[in-house]
C-alpha cells in the first residue's frame, strides 16, 4: 500500500497535506482499497465550521455507507465536486484528484497529534 | 460473533490464496470480494464468473410418499415437476410467513434434493423433521456436500470445454450426474444472477478438484471468483429476494409478490389458507422495485420511503446497480401506492431523494 512519506495521516485513515494555513483532505490508498469500489461522495459544505473528528462528509461504496471526519478543527473553504461526477476519482488517485475537500486551520500548530507515515503504516500492518 | 466461531466452506484456503476479503455471512466465514465488487459484475453480466455455495444447506428427501409430503410443506405444486427437474419454491409458517426459500429438485421418482440457505438450515431442518412421517428419509447432507456456481453468458461454451462436447447440459432448470476426478457431480442449470449457467454440487472430497479445475479450464473465458458482494448486486438487479432481507416469517409470498411460486389449487399445504385470504382481499403491503432519479445515494436496507410527504414503507435491499449505474432497491410499501411509475421519496441521512416505483426485474438481457 502506498502510504505517502509528506503526508500526515489519522487513525480513520484520512491523509492530510499541509497548503500554508490550510489542509488538504483525503482517504488512504488503504481506506478505497478496504471500501472498494466508491459510487457516491457527499461533499461537505464550503463555509461550514468543522470539529476534530466531526462527521463530515460521507463516502458510498457498492456495499455500505462510510462517514468521512475532519482531522481537525476548521472551517471547509473547497471541496472537490469532481467527485460528484466521478467518485471513483478516490479509488484511481486517492493521494491525487481523489482528494475530498480542503479546511482552513483554526489553529495553524493543530497538526502535531497526527501520525506520519511510519506511524500510520504501523497502524494498517 | 467473533471470526473463530464461524464455519468455513472446504474452499476457504483457496479464497485465501486468491486474495479475497473475507466476511462473517449467515454464521460462515464467506469470500465478499477478490477483484471487486463491480468488476465480478460485470465478468458474471459479460463472461462467467465462479462462487462458493458451499454455505448452502443440501437435504436428501426420500422414501414412499415424499412428494406428496413435500406437497404439503412446499407452495409450488410438486406434482407438476419431473425427475431431473428443479422449481423454486417456499417453505412457510401456519400464518403463511417466509421461513425460507429454496430450489427442491427432484432427482429420482421419489427422492428430492433441497438446497436452502445457509443461515436457515437448523431451522428448515428442526421445521421438517417436526413435520415428517416415519416412512420419509430427511438426510441434511450439507456436510458432507459442497456446491459451486458458474454463472454468464459463456456457461454453455465453458460447459463444452470442461464436462466435454459429445455431452448434453441439462437444460433450464434440470440437473444432471457427470462423473468427475474420483466422483460424480451434479450440475443444475439454475442461478441467482439472471445469466445462464449452472449450480453444481459435489462432495467436499472433491471441492478442491472441482474449483481449481474449473478456473483453469475457464480462464480462456475470462472466468474470475466473485464473492457475495457481486451476488447480491446480480441477483437484486434481477428483484430475486434474499431472505433475511425481503423475506421474512412476518411476510408472504404473495405481498412479496411471488404468487407465481405458489399453487393455491393445491388441496393443501401449511399456509394455505393464510395465502388464500391474502389473495381475497388483497396484500396491505406489497414489495416493489425502486430507482432513484438521477445521481445521489444508493438506498440502503432501513432507510424510509415516502410519498407525499407520509411515510409508506422501508426499504429491505438497496445497492447502486453496476449494470445501470443508478441506485436501486426493493422495499415494501402500502398496496395503494404499489403502482409502476409511482413517485416516492426516499430519506437518506435525513434528506428525502426523489425515487420511482419500476417494473420487475430492473436489469433486462439486450
Amino acid at each position: 500500500m502506498n502510504v505517502p512519506e509528506d503526508l500526515r495521516y489519522t487513525e480513520s485513515h484520512e491523509w492530510i497535506k499541509r497548503e500554508g494555513e490550510n489542509i488538504r483532505v483525503g482517504i488512504t490508498d488503504h481506506a478505497q482499497a478496504e471500501l472498494t469500489d466508491v459510487v457516491f461522495v457527499e461533499l461537505p459544505k464550503v463555509g461550514r465550521a468543522a470539529n476534530t473528528k466531526e462527521a463530515i462528509a460521507v463516502i458510498e461504496s457498492v456495499k455500505a455507507a462510510s462517514d468521512i471526519y475532519a482531522p481537525v478543527k476548521g472551517t471547509i473553504v473547497e471541496a472537490n465536486i469532481a467527485l460528484e461526477a466521478n467518485p471513483a476519482l478516490i479509488n484511481t488517485d486517492p493521494y491525487g484528484e481523489g482528494w475530498i475537500f480542503v479546511l482552513k486551520l483554526d489553529q495553524p500548530d493543530d497538526l502535531t497529534n497526527l501520525k506520519d507515515a511510519a506511524a500510520y503504516r504501523q497502524q494498517i500492518g | 460473533m467473533s471470526v473463530g466461531t464461524l464455519k468455513t466452506t472446504a474452499l476457504k484456503d483457496e479464497h485465501m490464496r486468491l486474495g479475497a476479503r473475507m466476511v462473517p455471512f449467515g454464521g460462515w466465514l464467506m469470500p465478499v470480494q477478490y477483484s471487486g465488487i463491480v468488476d465480478e459484475h460485470q465478468t458474471v453480466r459479460h463472461a462467467i464468473g465462479m462462487f462458493d455455495i458451499s454455505h448452502m444447506g443440501q437435504f436428501l428427501v426420500s422414501g414412499d410418499g415424499a412428494r406428496d409430503w413435500l406437497n404439503a410443506m412446499l407452495t409450488n405444486n410438486l406434482a407438476k415437476l419431473e425427475v431431473r427437474c428443479g422449481q423454486y419454491t417456499f417453505l412457510l409458517n401456519e400464518t403463511g410467513g417466509v421461513i425460507d426459500d429454496l430450489i427442491v429438485y427432484r432427482i429420482g421418482e421419489a427422492d428430492f434434493l433441497l438446497v436452502v440457505n445457509a443461515s436457515k438450515i437448523d431451522e428448515d431442518l428442526a421445521w421438517l423433521e417436526r413435520h415428517r412421517p416415519d416412512a420419509i428419509q430427511l438426510r441434511n447432507r450439507s456436510a458432507e456436500f459442497g456446491g459451486i456456481a458458474l454463472q454468464g453468458p459463456l456457461a454453455m461454451e465453458f460447459f463444452r470445454e470442461w464436462i466435454g462436447p459429445e455431452q448434453m447440459a441439462p437444460a433450464r432448470n434440470h440437473i444432471a450426474d457427470f462423473p468427475f476426478s474420483s466422483s460424480t457431480i451434479s450440475l443444475a442449470r439454475t442461478g441467482y444472477t439472471g445469466e445462464d449457467g449452472f449450480e453444481v454440487f459435489f462432495p467436499t472430497t472433491v471441492a478442491l478438484e472441482v474449483w481449481q479445475s474449473a478456473l483453469k479450464i475457464g480462464a480462456q473465458f475470462g472466468i474470475k471468483p466473485c464473492g457475495l458482494g457481486a451476488r447480491d448486486t446480480l441477483r437484486l438487479e434481477m428483484c430475486y429476494p434474499l431472505n433475511g432481507s425481503d423475506l421474512s416469517p412476518e411476510r408472504n409470498p404473495l405481498e412479496a409478490g411471488l404468487g407465481f411460486f405458489v399453487d393455491l389449487e393445491k388441496p393443501k399445504f401449511i399456509g394455505r389458507e393464510k395465502l388464500i385470504e391474502t389473495k381475497r382481499n388483497g396484500p396491505s403491503q406489497r414489495l416493489v422495485a425502486l430507482r432513484m432519479n438521477g445521481k445521489g445515494p444508493p438506498p440502503r436496507p432501513h432507510y424510509s420511503i415516502f410519498q407525499e410527504g407520509r411515510r409508506i414503507g422501508e426499504i429491505t435491499s438497496g445497492t447502486l446497480s453496476p449494470s445501470l449505474n443508478i441506485g436501486i432497491g426493493m422495499g415494501y410499501v402500502s398496496a395503494a401506492s404499489a403502482k409502476t411509475g409511482s413517485v416516492l421519496e426516499i430519506e437518506i441521512r435525513g434528506q428525502k431523494f426523489p425515487a420511482a416505483i419500476e417494473k420487475k426485474p430492473f436489469y433486462k438481457k439486450s
